[in-house]
């Protein structure tokens, strides 16, 4: 059982949960931008939550299915087709031999997820599929999907379990402005009362440069008092303010160590719903502690695992 | 020495250690680091070593940040006692230092006031230490090169720097793993991988590790695999 891609669209990545313990050599964790998403996409088709799937940025993409499976597409509200008749997201589908499967252009939030019944198979690179493309690691060749890539996947036997979706009421809604949570840290004692207070009152719009690597933000001038530090280990969701002021939210794809200072960072949870802004979006900062952080995190993973899907009828 | 343990975000705490890179600095980073390591995998999930502060990042849903300052506390006492005595490895990295490997090298060697050759035997007399690791996968940060042959980062960047090149920037010199964007000065290229995904070890250095560079002739570089390309410019 495998499927064919037929056309790669903007930009589809094979993704798992991401790569751990390796930043001793330089790489990076990668992993999908939007881990809600992607894990409900899993869940729907009774994956592991971090199963291997594909990130789809924006859409366009275009499988052939060549054997009999199912599945699930969630994230960014985009047109569904199969055979070239509209389906619906947050629910199982099944794929038949030869069908075709294609997105159109997402129009609420940027990142879809697409997973497969038992997960796409192929060889880890260092413990993971998840490809980060400037490292040339993971995925198929360290590269994004091509129009005639092939993955091997989970096919579907016996008897069939019942269709699953998710109730309406706990799927997201992308909107294009969020506020972002944020734990204070780093060089944050470098930036001044008046700075941070400009920082946490103000709107930042994300600029043309915003990828898995990181989100460049525009907005008013946030000086720090010093320049640059010694190189060190950048985290997931660090807000990096370079000499223009302009901060840069890092994610997952981004450099491991670097040499500007960082306010602190963004929570994991809310990194998500920055993953889903395009340029333009509107970004406003709050500040909680880490011990916040820590208790939202913990009811965040409660609410995953207490919320059930739903069985449609056969 | 003294230890400032701070946030660096949700999952991560970030340790800074004295003033400033050396080797006494970065040897007690390792120390620690090490002692921290057994944690890797369970209540740890990744640590991030660099020139004066190590990252360690956590899993929030086994630990606290609390648990985890007490863990860096104690390797940092346990470090102390034992008196730092890791010893580092000396691994010696091939390089042809010949004008059709080294675009910046004349250049480097006029503003220095010196001769190519001069800058060759002294960025080939010293043992440096792998201070970071990072950039891109296999980046060694290596420090720190004799002060006269310190030379700040190109004003614009090359949009190409080929795999294996032998860079100074300001007193830190490094070989690059493979072909990428740059703005560091070229004066070499070295034919030993720095970074091979199927290889094991993927690296030939880490952090801690002493390096040396050996100057090596045409003949010696093609033999070891090394190529010449025009991915200078």
């Amino acid at each position: 059982m495998h499927i064919e891609i037929l056309a790669p669209g903007i930009l589809s990545l094979i993704q798992d949960a991401g790569r751990f313990g390796q930043h001793g050599i330089g790489l990076t964790s990668g992993g999908p931008m939007d881990p809600t998403a992607f894990k409900w996409a899993n869940r729907l088709l009774h994956n592991d939550p971090h199963a291997t799937a594909l990130e789809v940025t924006v859409g366009g993409i275009k499988i052939k299915s060549h054997g009999r499976t199912r599945v699930a597409i969630t994230g960014a509200r985009v047109g569904v087709s199969i055979n070239g008749r509209a389906q619906p997201q947050w629910q199982s589908l099944d794929l038949n031999p030869g069908d075709t499967l294609a997105l159109a252009y997402a129009t609420e939030g940027c990142r879809i997820y697409l997973a497969v019944a038992g997960g796409f198979k192929l060889a880890k690179q260092f413990g993971s599929n998840s490809t980060v493309v400037r490292e040339g690691v993971g995925g198929l060749n360290g590269q994004a999907l091509r129009a005639g890539d092939t993955l091997a996947c989970g096919g579907l036997s016996g008897p069939y379990p019942a269709h699953q979706c998710l109730p309406a009421p706990l799927r997201p809604h992308y909107c294009d402005q969020v506020t972002l949570r944020v734990i204070r840290g780093y060089q944050q004692a470098h930036f001044s009362r008046r700075e941070q207070a400009l920082f946490f009152q103000s709107e930042f719009k994300v600029g043309a440069s915003c990828d898995r690597m990181g989100y460049r933000l525009s907005g008013p001038r946030v000086r720090c008092d010093m320049d640059g530090i010694l190189s060190e280990g950048i985290c997931l969701g660090a807000i990096q303010v370079p000499k223009d002021g302009q901060p840069i939210i890092l994610l997952n794809d981004r450099q491991t160590i670097g040499g500007y200072p960082k306010l602190g960072s963004v929570l994991s949870l809310d990194l998500a719903k920055l993953a889903q802004l395009g340029p333009g979006g509107r970004v406003k900062f709050a500040a909680i502690t880490i011990d916040d952080a820590h208790n939202l995190l913990a009811l965040a993973q409660h609410k995953f695992a207490n919320s059930q899907t739903e069985s449609l009828e056969a | 020495m003294t230890i400032d343990i701070q946030i660096a975000g949700e999952n991560a705490l970030i340790v800074y250690f004295g003033e400033g890179l050396s080797d006494h600095v970065s040897q007690h980073i390792q120390s620690v680091a090490g002692g921290l390591s057994v944690w890797v995998g369970s209540l740890l999930i990744d640590m991030v070593p660099s020139y004066a502060s190590l990252m360690v990042i956590f899993n929030p849903a086994l630990t606290d940040h609390l648990r985890v300052r007490q863990l860096i506390r104690e390797a940092a006492q346990d470090a102390r006692v034992q008196g730092m005595q890791t010893p580092s490895r000396l691994i010696t990295l091939p390089v042809y230092y010949g004008a059709q490997a080294a675009p910046d090298l004349a250049r480097l060697a006029e503003n220095a006031g010196l001769s190519c050759q001069q800058v060759i035997d002294l960025h080939s007399a010293m043992e440096y230490r792998v201070y970071a690791i990072g950039f891109a996968p296999g980046f060694a940060y290596l420090g720190e090169v004799d002060a006269r042959i310190a030379a700040p980062r190109l004003a614009t960047p090359r949009k190409k720097v080929p795999k294996g090149a032998v860079a100074i920037a300001d007193r830190q010199t490094a070989v690059y793993p493979a072909s990428s964007p740059g703005g560091w000065n070229l004066i070499g290229l070295c034919p030993q991988p720095m970074f091979d995904p199927n290889a094991e070890p993927t690296m030939p250095v880490q952090v801690g590790d002493k390096v040396r560079f050996a100057a090596i002739d045409i003949g010696r570089f093609l033999s070891l695999g090394g190529q010449l390309t025009n991915g200078a410019g």
